[in-house]
C-alpha cells in the first residue's frame, strides 16, 4: 500500500523534475504509472483527482517546490513541473572541523520537533556528501530547548502573519489574551522571547514564551506586516529586562563566618563590614533579609528600614523554635 | 506526516546519498542515515522500479549491489538531496548560533564557518532564521581557565560557594566536561570530597588552581542527564509549601515547583524541593509579608525566629 504510493510519488518528482515544460494532470495521468484510469468515467476520473491532489499536497509538505502555470497563453489548463534549482540544496562544502560542528549542533536539540528537524536537515547535507562523525565533540555541550510556541511564532515570523495567544504573567490572576505582529524570536541568556508590534497596546513589546497559556493561534493573512529593519531585537529584550546599573552604596555588618552570599559579592571589605553596591532598595532589602541577624544594615537609612520593615510581620507570625533547632 | 510521505523524503535522500559514495556498504550507510539495514535494502528495491517515463532498461534507477555494497550507475535525475525545509534550517541555524554563543567553546571559528555555510545553502529558509537570534551568558576567564584545565586534562583545586548552604569549601575535583545550561556555565566534575558527580556553576567558582596531577574521574562518573535542568529535585529533599501572595508568585517562574495551587483568597499554593533548609529559610525571609510557610512546621518557627533575631539585633524587639 503506502510501497505502490511512495513508487508512485517518486516517478512524479522523477517525471516532474525532467520536464521543461509544464505537464497537466492529464498528461502526467497518461505517463506515470499508477494513476492510469479512464478520463471518460467521472468515478474513475473523481478517483484520479482526488489521488493526484493528495500527492501534491504531500510533496509539498516535504518541501518539493512543485511550481504551477502555463507554457503559452493558449493554453488554458495549468500544468505541472519542479525546477531543478529550486529543487537542490546548493552545493555545501564543509571542513571536517565545520562539518563536526554542524554535526554535534544537530544534536543539542532538546525538544522533538526540532530535534527532529536537525536530524532531517543532517541527512540531507550527508546526501550532498558531507562526511559528519557522530563522536565529534567541541568540549561544551549547551543544551538547546524551546517551548511548544516556538514552532507556531518562528512560523508567523517567516510568514509574516498576526498571532493571537494566552498570557499568564504572575502579577495577573487569569491569563490575558494578546495580539502580536512578531517580528522575531530571539533567546537571550537561555529563556526564549518573541518581540513585535502588540496591536492592543499599539506598541513594541516582548513576551516570555515560558509564559504562554495554551496554543498560538496565527489569525489574518500572511505578509500583514513588515518588521522594522532598524530593531535590534536582542538589544530590545536585552534592554527591557536590564537591572539598572548599580550607583548606590550599602554598608552592612556580618557576623564572623556568616553572610557568605553577601560577603563574595561585596566591593569593599573591612573585617565583617562590607560595602554594597545596589540600585533598588526593596531587592536588596530582600535578598539581605534571607540572611537574618547575620547580616544587618548600618547605612543608608532607607535600606535599614525596608528591611526592618519585611521582617515584622515575619516575626509576628507563630513560631517559637529558636534557630538553632534546625539543623542545615 | 504520512508513512509514505516520509518514506518518500528518505528514499530522494538516499540516491544522492549513495552516488557521492560509490560502493558504500550498505550496513555503514544504515548506520549514517538512521535506518536497519533492512530498510535500507527495501528502499533500494523500490528505487530499483522508479525512473523517468518511458519506463525501459535505460530510463529506470539502476544499482550495482556486490554482497553488501552499493553502486548507484544511473540516478534518472535524482542526482541532489532536496533543500532545506524553513524548521530543517531554523533547527540547525540555531543550534549552531547557540553553540557559537557558548562559553569556553573551543573552535568557535569552525562553528561561525559553518554556519555562514549553511546560511547561504539554507537560502531562503536563512531569512526567518535571521530573525531567531541567540545571545548566550558572557565569557568569563575563569571559562577559560577550566577549558584549559579539560584540554590539558588536569585535576583543579577550587575554592565554591554553596548557595544552597551559604558556604564556601575547598575541594579537589577531575573535570569532565564544561556546560551551558540557560543562563549559566558549569563545570561538571568528579568531586573527590563528595565522591560523586558535581555540577558547579562556574561564577561560583571563587578561587581554582590547576594542579599537576592529571584528572582522573573514576569509571562510575557518569555525565548527568541534563535534560530537566540542573536541579533534579530528588525525594530526600525537604519539601516546602508555602502561601504566596501576588508580589512573591514570581518564585514559580524562577524555581521548578512540584505544585501551583491558586487559593480561594487569592493566594497560591505552591509547593517545592529545597535542596537544603537553610536555602528554604533565605528564601522564605526574602519575600516577607508575601509568603507564608505551610510547612514543614520547622521552618516556619525558624524563620520566626530568624526574623525575631534579625529585629533584635537592630534593637527591636
Amino acid at each position: 500500500m503506502s510501497r505502490s504510493r511512495t513508487e508512485r510519488l517518486v516517478n512524479l518528482v522523477i517525471c516532474l523534475l525532467s520536464t521543461r515544460r509544464f505537464l497537466t494532470a492529464a498528461q502526467i495521468a497518461a505517463t506515470v504509472p499508477g494513476y492510469g484510469h479512464d478520463p471518460a468515467d467521472a468515478r474513475e476520473h473523481e478517483a484520479f483527482q482526488r489521488k493526484f491532489e493528495r500527492d501534491k499536497a504531500d510533496l509539498r509538505e516535504l518541501g518539493v517546490p512543485l511550481e504551477t502555470g502555463t507554457d503559452s497563453v493558449f493554453d488554458t489548463e495549468p500544468g505541472y513541473r519542479i525546477g531543478r534549482r529550486d529543487y537542490a540544496l546548493p552545493e555545501v562544502r564543509l571542513a571536517p572541523d565545520e562539518a563536526a560542528a554542524v554535526g554535534l549542533a544537530a544534536r543539542l536539540w532538546r525538544h522533538a520537533g526540532l530535534a527532529q528537524a536537525a536530524s532531517s536537515g543532517l541527512r540531507k547535507l550527508r546526501a550532498a556528501g558531507v562526511e559528519v562523525d557522530p563522536q565529534a565533540t567541541l568540549g561544551v555541550e549547551p543544551v538547546v530547548s524551546a517551548e511548544p510556541a516556538f514552532e507556531p511564532l518562528t512560523r508567523a515570523v517567516r510568514e509574516r502573519r498576526a498571532v493571537r495567544f494566552d498570557y499568564r504573567t504572575p502579577a495577573a490572576d487569569e491569563p490575558a489574551t494578546r495580539r502580536l505582529q512578531p517580528w522575531g524570536v530571539v533567546s537571550l541568556r537561555g529563556r526564549w522571547y518573541v518581540v513585535g508590534h502588540d496591536e492592543d497596546r499599539r506598541a513594541t513589546r516582548c513576551f516570555r514564551l515560558s509564559r504562554f497559556a495554551g496554543p498560538v493561534r496565527l489569525v489574518g493573512e500572511p505578509d500583514a506586516f513588515r518588521p522594522p529593519e532598524q530593531v535590534d531585537l536582542i538589544d530590545y529584550v536585552a534592554h527591557s529586562f536590564a537591572e539598572p546599573a548599580a550607583t548606590r552604596t550599602a554598608t552592612v555588618r556580618l557576623r564572623a563566618g556568616a553572610g557568605n552570599g553577601i560577603r563574595r559579592q561585596a566591593h569593599a571589605v573591612d573585617g565583617d563590614v562590607v560595602r554594597l553596591r545596589y540600585s533598588d532598595v526593596e531587592s536588596l532589602a530582600s535578598r539581605l533579609v534571607g540572611y537574618g541577624a547575620d547580616v544587618v544594615v548600618l547605612d543608608p537609612p532607607e535600606l535599614r528600614a525596608a528591611v526592618i520593615d519585611r521582617l515584622r510581620p515575619i516575626a509576628s507570625r507563630a513560631g517559637t523554635a529558636s534557630p538553632s533547632e534546625v539543623s542545615s | 506526516m504520512s508513512a509514505a510521505t516520509d518514506r518518500l523524503g528518505r528514499v530522494l535522500n538516499l540516491m544522492p546519498y549513495l552516488l557521492a559514495r560509490p560502493g558504500i556498504r550498505i550496513a555503514d550507510a544504515a548506520d549514517d542515515l538512521g535506518v536497519t539495514a533492512a530498510e535500507l535494502r527495501d528502499d533500494l528495491q523500490l528505487l530499483w522500479v522508479c525512473g523517468l517515463p518511458g519506463y525501459g532498461p535505460g530510463d529506470l534507477i539502476d544499482m550495482s549491489l556486490d554482497g553488501d555494497t552499493v553502486t548507484i550507475t544511473y540516478d534518472a535525475g535524482i542526482d541532489r538531496p532536496l533543500r532545506l525545509t524553513p524548521d530543517e534550517g531554523l533547527a540547525l541555524m540555531v543550534a549552531l548560533r547557540t553553540l557559537a554563543e557558548t562559553p569556553g567553546l573551543a573552535h568557535r571559528d569552525a562553528v561561525e564557518r559553518a554556519l555562514a555555510k549553511i546560511e547561504s545553502a539554507a537560502g531562503e529558509a536563512a531569512d526567518t532564521a535571521g530573525r531567531v537570534a541567540v545571545r548566550g551568558p558572557a565569557d568569563s576567564d575563569r571559562t577559560a581557565e577550566v577549558r584549559g584545565a579539560l584540554d590539558r586534562g588536569r585535576a583543579l583545586r577550587i575554592r565554591y560557594y554553596t548557595a544552597g548552604r551559604d558556604v564556601s569549601t575547598e575541594r579537589v575535583v577531575d573535570p569532565m566536561r564544561l556546560l551551558t545550561v540557560g543562563a549559566w556555565s558549569y563545570l561538571e566534575a568528579w568531586c573527590r570530597r563528595a565522591e560523586a558527580v558535581r555540577l558547579f556553576r562556574l561564577d561560583r567558582i571563587d578561587q581554582l588552581t590547576e594542579l599537576a596531577e592529571p584528572s582522573a574521574p573514576p569509571p562510575q562518573a557518569q555525565p548527568a542527564d541534563l535534560r530537566g535542568g540542573t536541579f533534579r529535585p530528588t525525594a530526600d529533599q525537604p519539601q516546602v509549601t508555602l502561601l504566596v501572595d501576588r508580589g512573591a508568585r514570581w518564585i514559580t517562574e524562577y524555581y521548578p515547583c512540584e505544585q501551583v495551587e491558586p487559593q480561594p483568597d487569592g493566594r497560591w499554593r505552591v509547593r517545592l524541593r529545597a535542596s537544603d533548609l537553610t536555602w528554604a529559610r533565605r528564601l522564605v525571609l526574602g519575600l516577607g509579608a508575601d509568603a507564608e510557610v505551610v510547612g514543614p512546621p520547622e521552618l516556619a518557627s525558624a524563620v520566626a525566629a530568624d526574623a525575631r533575631a534579625a529585629l533584635a539585633a537592630y534593637g527591636i524587639d
